[in-house]
C-alpha cells in the first residue's frame, strides 16, 4: 500500500486528497451544514423580534451560535463513514504517524464545513443589518474559530466512536469546551460592528489555534487508538 | 525501593479495598470535628459583616465548595494522566470516585452563590465571571460523566474519560481566563492576596476550619467511593468471593 511506505508529509497530503475527493463526490455534506447554518440564523428574527436595531444589537451573537451548532452537527460526520468501512483502522495499521493523519483529515473536515460557513456568515451578518465594514473581520474570526472548533471537536469525534449515543454526547463533551471560542470569536465581531479595533480579540483565537493545533491532534490519536481497540 | 513496593501493594485491588476502608475514619473523624468547629465559628462567635449582615456567613460553605469543586478537577485530571501512562486501574477509579463528588461540589457553589446573590445583588443569577466559569466547570464534570456512563466496557470508558480529563484539564484556565475577559462583577478574593487576607480572625480562622473540614470530608468519601468502584470492579474476583465468604462466616457464628 503506497500509504504505508510513502514519507509521512506525503501521506498526510494523500489522506488529505482523498477526503476532498470523496466529499465532493458527495455533494451534500458540504452543502447540509450551510443551509443548517442559514435556517438556525433566521430561526432567532422569528423568535425575537424583527425590530432592525434589536437585530443589529445581536447580529453577533447570532452569527456564532448558528456557526458553532452548524460545525457541531458537520462533527459526526469527521470520521463516521472511515469506522464504517474500516478506513480508520487501516489507517492506524499503516504505520505513519496517525497524529498526522488525523490532523489531515481535520483540516479536509474543516475546509468542507469551516470554510463554507465563513462565507455564508457576512449574508446573515448583512441580513441581520450589521455594518458590512465589519466583514473582513467576521471572515477572519469564523475562520479562526471553526478551526480550532474542528480540532477541538476532532477529539470529541474519536472519543464517542465506540460509544451508543453519539451526536448529543458529542455536544455534551465539546461545547464546554469551546466556550472561549465563542467568547472572543462573538466579541471581535460586536467590535468590529460598532467600528472598533477587534485586534484583541483575533489575536487571541489565533493563539487558540495554535495551542489547538500543537495539542488536539495526539489527543485525537490517543482517542481514535482507544476507540477502535 | 520501599516506597515502590508500598506503591504496588496499594494498586492491587484487594490492598487498596482495605487501606481505603482503614482510612475512612481517620479522614471521617476530623472532617466532621473541623466542619462543626468551623460552622459554630462561622455562624454563632463570627461577628456580622458591617456591609452585609448576617448574610455573609454563606461563606463558610459556598468558598470551601467552591476550592473543592476546582481540587476534584485537578484530582481526577492527574488520576487519569496516571491511569493511562502507567496503565494502574486503581488511579482510573479514583478519578471516576471523585469525578461525582466533584460534580456536587461545583453544584453546591452555585446553589449557595445563587442564595447569597438574592439577597446581595437583588437577583439568583447574573452573568457575571466567575459564575459563568463555575456553571461551565459543572458542564465539564457532566460531559465526563456523560462520557463515562456511554461506554459497556470499564476499561474503555477508563481510557477515553481518561483522554477527556485531561483535554479539559489544559482547558480550565483558558476558560477562565477568557470568562474573566469576557465580564467581571465578582468581589475580588479577599483570603489569598497581597498584603494578608482583608478578614478579622474571628471570620478567618472559622474559614479556614472549614476549608480544612471541606478536605478531609472529600478524602473521607473518595476512599468510599473508591471502595465502591473496586466493588464493581472486581465483582467476579476470588479474593472478594473470599472476603464475602468470611464475613459471611462471622456473621452466622456471632
Amino acid at each position: 500500500m503506497i500509504l504505508a511506505t510513502t514519507a509521512p508529509l506525503r501521506a498526510a497530503g494523500l489522506v488529505l486528497r482523498r477526503d476532498l475527493a470523496l466529499a465532493f463526490r458527495r455533494w451534500e455534506q458540504v452543502t447540509h451544514p450551510v443551509v443548517f447554518f442559514l435556517m438556525v440564523a433566521t430561526l432567532f428574527p422569528l423568535a425575537l423580534n424583527p425590530k432592525p436595531s434589536l437585530l443589529a444589537d445581536v447580529a453577533a451573537g447570532v452569527v456564532w451560535v448558528s456557526a458553532l451548532l452548524s460545525s457541531m452537527l458537520a462533527l459526526e460526520t469527521l470520521y463516521r463513514a472511515d469506522v464504517e468501512d474500516g478506513t480508520l483502522e487501516q489507517l492506524t495499521l499503516t504505520g505513519q504517524p496517525l497524529a498526522l493523519l488525523l490532523l489531515a483529515k481535520t483540516v479536509a473536515h474543516w475546509i468542507l464545513s469551516g470554510l463554507p460557513l465563513v462565507l455564508a456568515a457576512p449574508v446573515v451578518a448583512i441580513a441581520f443589518g450589521a455594518d458590512a465594514a465589519a466583514n473582513a473581520v467576521l471572515m477572519t474570526a469564523i475562520a479562526l474559530g471553526t478551526a480550532v472548533l474542528s480540532l477541538i471537536g476532532s477529539v470529541g469525534a474519536a472519543l464517542t466512536l465506540g460509544s451508543r449515543r453519539g451526536s448529543v454526547l458529542l455536544s455534551l463533551l465539546v461545547l464546554p469546551l469551546i466556550m472561549p471560542v465563542l467568547i472572543f470569536g462573538a466579541r471581535a465581531t460586536a467590535l468590529a460592528m460598532h467600528g472598533e479595533s477587534a485586534e484583541g480579540p483575533l489575536w487571541l483565537l489565533g493563539a487558540l489555534l495554535i495551542l489547538a493545533l500543537t495539542l488536539t491532534p495526539f489527543a485525537s490519536a490517543a482517542a481514535v487508538r482507544i476507540s477502535l481497540e | 525501593m520501599g516506597t515502590w513496593t508500598w506503591f504496588h501493594k496499594l494498586s492491587s485491588p484487594p490492598h487498596c479495598y482495605r487501606i481505603a476502608g482503614q482510612l475512612i475514619p481517620w479522614f471521617a473523624i476530623p472532617a466532621a470535628l473541623l466542619i462543626v468547629a468551623g460552622i459554630y465559628g462561622g455562624l454563632v462567635r463570627a461577628p456580622a459583616d458591617y456591609q452585609q449582615g448576617d448574610a455573609f456567613r454563606i461563606i463558610y460553605v459556598h468558598a470551601p465548595a467552591a476550592w473543592l469543586s476546582l481540587m476534584c478537577y485537578t484530582v481526577m485530571a492527574v488520576a487519569a494522566a496516571v491511569g493511562l501512562v502507567w496503565r494502574i486501574k486503581l488511579a482510573h477509579a479514583l478519578a471516576a470516585a471523585t469525578a461525582p463528588i466533584g460534580a456536587s461540589f461545583a453544584l453546591l457553589c452555585l446553589a449557595t452563590g445563587s442564595i447569597w446573590g438574592k439577597p446581595m445583588w437583588g437577583t439568583w443569577w447574573t452573568w457575571d465571571a466567575r459564575l459563568t466559569s463555575q456553571l461551565i466547570l459543572l458542564f465539564l464534570y457532566l460531559g465526563y460523566q456523560a462520557l463515562r456512563s456511554a461506554y459497556d466496557d470499564i476499561g474503555k470508558a477508563d481510557r477515553a474519560s481518561a483522554v477527556l480529563a485531561i483535554v479539559g484539564v489544559v482547558n480550565v484556565p483558558i476558560i477562565h481566563f477568557s470568562v474573566n475577559w469576557w465580564n467581571s462583577l465578582h468581589q475580588g478574593s479577599t483570603v489569598l492576596r497581597r498584603g494578608g487576607p482583608a478578614m478579622p480572625a474571628s471570620m478567618l480562622v472559622p474559614l479556614i476550619l472549614c476549608f480544612f473540614g471541606f478536605t478531609f470530608l472529600y478524602a473521607a468519601l473518595a476512599c468510599v467511593r473508591v471502595r465502591a468502584e473496586v466493588l464493581r470492579r472486581e465483582r467476579n474476583a476470588h479474593w472478594l468471593q473470599d472476603l464475602a465468604g468470611r464475613r459471611g462466616r462471622t456473621e452466622s457464628a456471632t
